[in-house]
């Protein structure tokens, strides 16, 4: 392994040198390593995911047997925690096809790196939350219910509630994702079977990519079904989220209905993604060996967008209060300042300021972007104001709504937690089976990237750059 | 039994028994053979539990079987489906069928008796010894429901809280059920037998005493008449916890006999309530209640008023809907009760000076207004008052001529009036002396309920042979040597006497279910009678009072649920020269109040009960010291923190609770808490008073108050009641003055501070059958919770303990949403009724995602539980907040005991878990009406649907009907310009709209009384 190589820090979106060959060593090396050569990392991680997942188990068989009474929902607080775990999860999800799908239609090549991991970051995340809306219903086995199949009620879904259309929206989305990250992983799982080094191996990637055989003709095809996939899964970035602020903008509760939520929801989605993309490719890059493969250049524009997108979430609360307060409606006026004043949760609004606003503002700074444990503990942080968001807008603006005499707190159970932190069980279940199992960097593309250097003089652009930048110069 | 018409009954088509060919029915017959008696229906409800029947049902109807595997949800289906088996123990049920006579399924349908209709029976639930007339809803022989009886005087139609809640007391599987000497099962001739040994032992009576409640049944009386003058030196004693002492000792103070005031409200132009909560407390009080409100309901400018002024020491229902109020220690209760009676130049009244916390201007305003209204105004005090408060007012209203206008005086309905508290202090002393050998108890509790300084419970150790006829196996039953079941009212034949001296003839709706006895049993078994019956002994003794055609007036009377011509007539009184001395004042004093769901206790057992909000406090499940912001600030202590109260009698610890309009130093607490042989719901539940229980009144001094370590959660089902600030804008209370109103006829800005446009981009729906609606009159509700408990009652509405309700999932229906405004002493109360208000523009319709929750032809917001997956979106977009989720499966809470079950009204669905649930509107009743209308061809007249709400609603505040209608009465309420709808800006146009609260407080004292 040319640890040399990859031991540099670069601000390159390719780190110098790389070959077709050096990319397949580095990526899928590991993956086809036998069982006694997976690292103790992995084992640790995997089994501590595992033992989440069993959490997340046992708080569902709870659930299902004695009922959403485990949760600390009450009336007027209808929706709590599995909403609130679900629109984080969710938002979490948006940035893996923002990266794919966007910043492919953008040409924005520093994608290649991350875009694999990342899909697969959304497309878990979305497992995680599209699970929370139907574990929160009183009976969840009745969820198909929201499904337009023939039945002999004769009954079909009410297509008026945001509620169906959200249903739509999600599975749209895992779908299309879904799709568009296995259509991607094709090539990569050719290369896979042909150096596969077992039954398993073979079993598995040839099963797996359909007969890939790298002809022009293949390829020709295959690429015009990944861009037309992007072109597809593209709006679905901007609408699944829009649909979910849908589910709270429609209402009439102070604090939801606001004509703002559904942009202000995708901007938090996307802030809320990048977030968890730096949280996750830092540790991998180091763990993986990648730093010439995920360069600091990505890290580095990861963090703009944090920058950018947090800056449009923090106008959005900004507007939200301003809006409250322009209109004059008292119950819109009271719920603002309950939110920001409020005895019960003013902590939670600035903590959220405090997480979303405060701690994003050192990413000005390039020194900041260039630090990865700095990136990784705003990511955290960022996480954190994320999930506050949410429950300063689910929860309080539920606790104190329109007739004084329904006003009722909001305190979360044992259960409720259960099922969050088991759902970081669920999600690292996944992911680290990914790792283990499928290639987290597109290589094809790597490696069409790495051609492209080596043909057209790339490193030559990136030489000069360097001497009129330096090398950690502007990327 | 008859295995011929036993078979031809179960044989009969579509019996889903027969159709199964792997039910082993002859094993069932086998064990209906064995099921005898009165136990009989729960039985086959036993047999329905088999294995092999629930295999049966497995395969029948797979559906039901499998969505949960809940054994709930399977039980609750089975039994539903085994009351078709039940039928035909039930209707062996309806007519009371002695243990081991042969009793008979039906074979031909018997007339009148057509499955799926309900009949009513008109009887009277007894409250303090006093009747209040119902109207008993049986299903099948099954009571389900019980309403106020618009025939009766004490009723028109009324039902309080606790008569509404009987039912469930009725099948409370915690009721005795056997008799028991020391723990071993007796028969009841062995009980007989044992005391009729004992009083020839006496041979005159000697050493033996009875312990009653408050009698005024005739036929008790009559029986207990010859008792006495069988065993002369019998003693008899009564102990009703909360038996009015004070009326009792004021007549005799006043006018040296035994009296009863009568209230007409009707007359009363003005009232001067000295602590008095007439309309929730007493006799007479939902008599009083809807005399007082007709007097106050204003629609227009044109509408007169009376006026209330009240003090008290603890916000009441009554005081909370006064034009001015003021809270005062009853100590200064007295005091001004002088003041006046000095003012307004009542011979003997003791010198007094006006109470700090009473202004002069108020003060004489108040006299002013009772000297203008001489002779249509009416004085009254308080049950907890002093007597010597009683009789100022009857002087008072002596002085002001409102004797025979009024208040006008009968005989007591009672058959022996007595100062309860004197006559239980007497049996005590000679139970500690030795002098009673044998005591026979009859209903009452005293273990429980006596103050505790009288040690009755040692006393009871001196007794050889007690005896106690009770309904539960409680604290009294404990001690004492015998127990016996006591039948309910529903269970039994008896009569008694209403507020007014009207009696009505009580009748079963079936057999004792439990096994109980009535007390004239009891006490013909005592007599030796050879006629037990208590049919037949109650129709015995009005055979011997009635002259003429005795058939038709049994049946009359029956019918009617009242004795024509039974009321009392009017007494004349002399007015005794007044020698009263004034109670004395103290700095802290605690004042023992009846609790306004459980009374003194006898309701603990009784989940509906102990969950009903109380009023102002809204507190379930516990009692608590209620005081000032002023008193806790003083005593350093705040909500929920413990507090323990000395007395010259005892301590008690009590959590706090804060209450704004509570008179300063006064602590006011609930009696009828700290249970601890009431059953499975009751034990424990709050804290016993006894220890402080003064040996006399309802008024104790406190010697000491101290904070204890530790907190103890209050439940409470509204934490938020200020109207100021954001409350004042929110427009929820729209309230103002009968001055304001006049000033603005056509458009009062109280009601319509803002004007809000109704739009629309559809057209509206034409409604082209019915339109239903509702208009609550917030001028006259006085937050008593009647209509809440009736709801539970109607619409099968689990309770869901004190754990839930902390963490805010009650399920009441309807709620009465307490408001106050203004400062933290005398604050002015509003009571707000809020169900489901079925809006035009519903916002919990549109966002439902499986159309759960949608809108009927006729205007309702219908909820399907069938299809409700439970996202509970309707929940967060409904301003009112008026829908209730099943987070757990509540309904087992209160079916979890099979018999509990049996209370359950079968026209309205129990809800399983998961689902949301709502205000109907009661369209169970309007769809009854509907049927009746469409088979005879006419449609629904006004006032034929009343939701169960309406039904019992002591002051008339609820008025449902068709607003197709022009002339229905609540299309004339919602033309009232004091008609709003609540929360209007967000166009949701509720179909329920409110008439704003309108006071009439004295041109004097504006400031205070903005009612």
């Amino acid at each position: 392994m040319p640890t040399s190589v990859n031991a540099v820090e670069t601000n390159r979106v390719l780190g110098p040198g790389q070959t077709p060959a050096s990319i397949d060593d580095t990526v899928n090396t590991p993956v086809l390593a036998g069982l006694d050569r997976t690292p103790l990392w992995w084992w640790i991680g995997f089994a501590i995911s595992a033992a989440l997942l069993g959490l997340y188990l046992v708080s569902v068989v709870r659930l299902v047997t004695v009922g959403t009474g485990i949760f600390g929902n009450n009336m007027p607080v209808a929706w709590a925690m599995p909403i609130i775990n679900f629109v984080w999860w969710i938002g979490i999800g948006h940035a893996g096809t923002l990266i794919s799908a966007a910043l492919l239609l953008f040409r924005q090549p520093w994608r290649t790196s991350i875009n694999r991991f990342a899909e697969a970051m959304t497309i878990f995340a979305v497992v995680c939350a599209g699970l929370y809306p139907i574990l929160h219903l009183g009976r969840p086995w009745v969820f198909y219910w929201l499904l337009p199949y023939p039945n002999t009620f004769g009954l079909f879904p009410q297509f008026r509630s945001p509620l169906a259309w959200d249903l739509f929206a999600i599975s749209a989305y895992a779908t299309v994702s879904l799709v568009f990250w296995y259509i991607g992983l094709i090539p990569d799982l050719a290369t896979l079977r042909d150096s596969a080094r077992n039954r398993f191996q073979k079993l598995l990637y040839g099963v797996l990519s359909l007969g890939w055989t790298g002809s022009a003709r293949g390829w020709t095809r295959y690429m015009r079904a990944y861009l037309i996939l992007a072109a597809l899964s593209f709006p679905l970035v901007l609408s699944v989220h829009s649909t979910i602020a849908l589910d709270f903008a429609v209402s009439v509760v102070p604090g939801w209905n606001n004509t703002i939520m559904p942009p202000y929801f995708v901007a938090g989605a996307v802030f809320a993604g990048f977030a968890m993309v730096l949280i996750l490719a830092i540790p991998l890059r180091r763990a993986f060996h990648l730093r010439s493969v995920i360069t600091m250049r990505h890290l580095d524009n990861a963090a703009k967008l944090l920058l950018g997108t947090g800056m449009i979430v923090v106008y959005g609360y900004a507007i939200e209060l301003f809006m409250a307060w322009y209109s004059g409606v008292e119950f819109e006026v009271y719920m603002a300042y309950n939110r920001v004043f409020g005895a019960d949760h003013w902590w939670a609004f600035w903590l959220l300021i405090a997480c979303n606003f405060v701690a994003i503002q050192p990413l000005w700074f390039r020194r900041v972007r260039q630090s990865p444990l700095a990136l990784f503990v705003i990511g955290v942080i960022v996480s954190i104001g994320m999930w506050l968001e949410r429950f300063v807008i689910i929860v309080v603006s539920l606790t104190k709504d329109f007739l004084l005499s329904s006003w009722f707190n909001y305190v979360p159970t044992f259960w409720d937690w259960a099922l969050f932190i088991g759902s970081f069980g669920l999600f690292g279940t996944l992911f680290f089976a990914f790792l283990r199992l499928l290639p987290l960097v597109a290589t094809s593309e790597m490696k069409e990237m790495a051609h492209h250097d080596a043909q057209h003089g790339s490193d030559h652009f990136e030489h000069i750059r360097g001497e009129y930048y330096g090398e950690g110069g502007r990327a | 039994m008859n295995e011929q018409a036993h078979d031809e009954a179960r044989t009969a088509p579509g019996d889903p028994l027969v159709q199964g060919e792997r039910l082993d029915l002859a094993a069932i017959r086998t064990r209906l053979e064995q099921a005898r008696g009165d136990g009989f229906w729960r039985s086959l409800d036993e047999i329905a539990d088999t294995h092999e029947f629930q295999e049966f049902m497995r395969k029948e109807f797979p559906r039901q079987a499998a969505p949960l595997e809940s054994s709930l949800d399977r039980r609750a289906f089975l039994k539903l489906l085994g009351a078709s088996m039940a039928l035909a123990g039930l209707s062996a049920c309806a007519r009371p069928p002695a243990p081991h006579q042969q009793i008979v399924p039906y074979v031909r349908q018997p007339e009148q008796i057509v499955p799926g209709r309900p009949q009513f029976y008109a009887t009277a639930v007894v409250t303090g010894g006093y009747a209040e007339g119902v109207l008993a809803e049986s299903h099948q022989g099954r009571p389900t429901r019980v309403e106020g009886n618009p025939d009766h005087p004490a009723s028109l139609g009324a039902a309080a809280p606790t008569t509404s809640a009987t039912v469930l007391s009725l099948y409370d599987p915690d009721r005795s059920q056997a008799v028991l000497e020391r723990g071993n099962g007796r028969s009841w001739d062995q009980l007989i037998s044992a005391l009729r040994s004992a009083l020839e032992d006496s041979s005159d009576g000697s050493g033996v005493a009875l312990l009653t409640e408050t009698v005024t049944s005739p036929t008790l009386a009559l029986q207990l008449r010859r008792l006495l003058s069988a065993y002369p030196a019998l003693r008899w004693h009564q102990w009703d916890a909360l038996h009015a002492d004070a009326v009792v000792a004021a007549s005799r103070l006043a006018f040296g006999e035994d009296v009863a005031p009568v209230y007409d409200f009707a007359a009363a132009d003005i009232v001067f309530s000295l602590d008095a909560d007439f309309t929730n407390r007493g006799p007479g009080r939902l008599r009083y209640a809807r005399d007082f409100a007709r007097r106050r309901r204003v629609r227009s400018a044109d509408d007169d008023m009376n006026r209330l002024w009240q003090v008290e020491s603890t916000p009441s229902p009554t005081g909370s809907v006064a034009d001015h109020r003021l809270a005062l220690a009853p100590a200064d209760v007295a005091a001004l009760a002088a003041w006046v009676a000095g003012e307004l130049g009542v011979a003997g009244a003791p010198a007094a000076t006006l109470p700090e916390r009473v202004a002069p201007t108020w003060a004489q305003a108040l006299v002013d207004d009772l000297r203008e209204h001489a002779g249509r105004s009416l004085v009254l005090a308080g049950l907890d008052q002093d007597p010597a408060v009683h009789a100022l007012a009857h002087a008072i209203n002596d002085a002001l001529g409102n004797v025979g206008a009024t208040v006008r005086y009968i005989a007591s309905p009672e058959a022996q009036p007595a100062v309860h508290a004197q006559s239980l202090a007497e049996l005590a002393e000679a139970m500690h002396a030795g002098a009673i050998g044998t005591l026979i108890v009859i209903g009452a509790n005293p273990v429980y309920s006596a103050p505790a300084a009288l040690r009755f419970d040692a006393a009871l150790e001196h007794v050889a042979l007690s005896a106690h006829l009770g309904h539960g196996f409680d604290e009294t039953a404990a001690l004492a040597t015998w127990h016996a079941p006591l039948a309910h009212v529903l269970e039994t034949w008896g009569d008694a006497r209403a507020f007014d001296g009207s009696v009505t003839i009580t009748q079963p709706l079936f057999a004792p279910f439990y096994g109980g006895r009535s007390e004239l049993e009891l006490l013909a078994g005592l007599l030796g009678d050879a006629q037990t019956d208590p049919y037949e002994i109650v129709r015995a003794a009005w055979e011997a009072r009635v002259e003429g055609d005795f058939g038709a007036f049994w049946q009359r009377s029956l019918f009617r649920g009242v004795v024509d011509g039974s009321a009392a007539p009017e007494r004349s009184v002399s007015l005794q020269a007044l020698d009263v001395e004034l109670p004395a004042r103290a700095d802290l004093v605690l004042h023992l109040v009846p609790d306004p769901s459980l009374g003194d206790g006898r309701h603990a057992n009784n989940g509906w009960l102990q969950e009903l909000p109380r009023p102002f406090t809204k507190l379930t499940w516990d009692n608590a010291a209620i005081m000032a912001p002023t008193t806790a600030e003083a005593l350093g202590v705040s909500k929920e923190d413990r507090l323990a109260l000395t007395t010259a009698d005892g301590s008690v610890t009590l959590p706090v609770w804060v209450q704004p309009g509570q008179a300063p130093g006064v602590i006011s607490a609930w009696l009828g808490h700290g249970r601890r042989r009431a059953g499975r719901v009751g034990n424990g539940v709050g804290v016993d008073l006894a220890p402080v229980r003064p040996r006399a009144g309802a008024v104790t001094r406190v010697t000491a108050a101290g904070r204890e370590r530790g907190r103890h959660r209050l439940a409470t089902t509204q934490p938020h009641h200020n109207l100021d600030g954001t409350g004042e804008r929110r427009h929820i209370v729209r309230a103002g003055t009968l001055a304001e109103l006049r000033a603005e006829p056509d458009h009062p800005s109280f009601v319509h501070p803002f004007v809000h446009h109704e739009s629309d981009i559809f057209p509206p729906w034409p409604y082209t059958s019915y339109k239903w609606g509702m208009v609550i009159d917030m001028t006259v509700c006085t937050g008593c919770n009647a209509c809440v408990t009736a709801c539970q009652s109607e619409n099968n509405i689990p309770i869901v303990g004190k754990q839930q309700v902390l963490v805010g999932r009650e399920m009441h229906w309807i709620r009465v949403d307490a408001y106050h405004r203004g400062g933290i002493d005398d604050p002015d109360f509003y009571h707000m009724p809020m169900a489901c208000q079925h809006c035009e523009q519903a916002p919990c319709e549109p966002v439902c995602p499986v159309a759960a929750t949608v809108h009927d032809h006729e205007g309702l917001n219908v909820m399907v539980y069938n299809r409700c997956v439970g996202t509970r979106y309707c929940a967060n977009n409904c301003p009112y907040k008026v829908r209730r989720f099943n987070y757990l499966q509540y309904a087992e809470l209160s079916t979890d005991a099979t018999e509990l079950s049996l209370a359950n009204n079968p026209d309205v669905t129990v809800r399983s878990r998961g689902v949301m649930e709502k205000c109907t509107y009661c369209t169970q009743r309007i769809t009854t009406a509907r049927i009746q209308a469409g088979n005879e061809g006419r449609r629904i007249v006004d006032g034929e649907v009343v939701p169960a709400c309406e039904s019992a609603c002591p002051t008339e505040a609820i008025v449902f009907g068709d607003l197709n209608d022009e002339q229905s009465r609540v299309s004339e309420a919602k033309r009232s310009v004091l008609d709003y709808a609540l929360l209007e800006e967000l166009n949701t146009q509720p179909r329920t709209t409110y008439l704003a609260r309108v006071g009439n407080p004295h041109p004097a004292v504006p400031e205070n009384g903005r009612s």
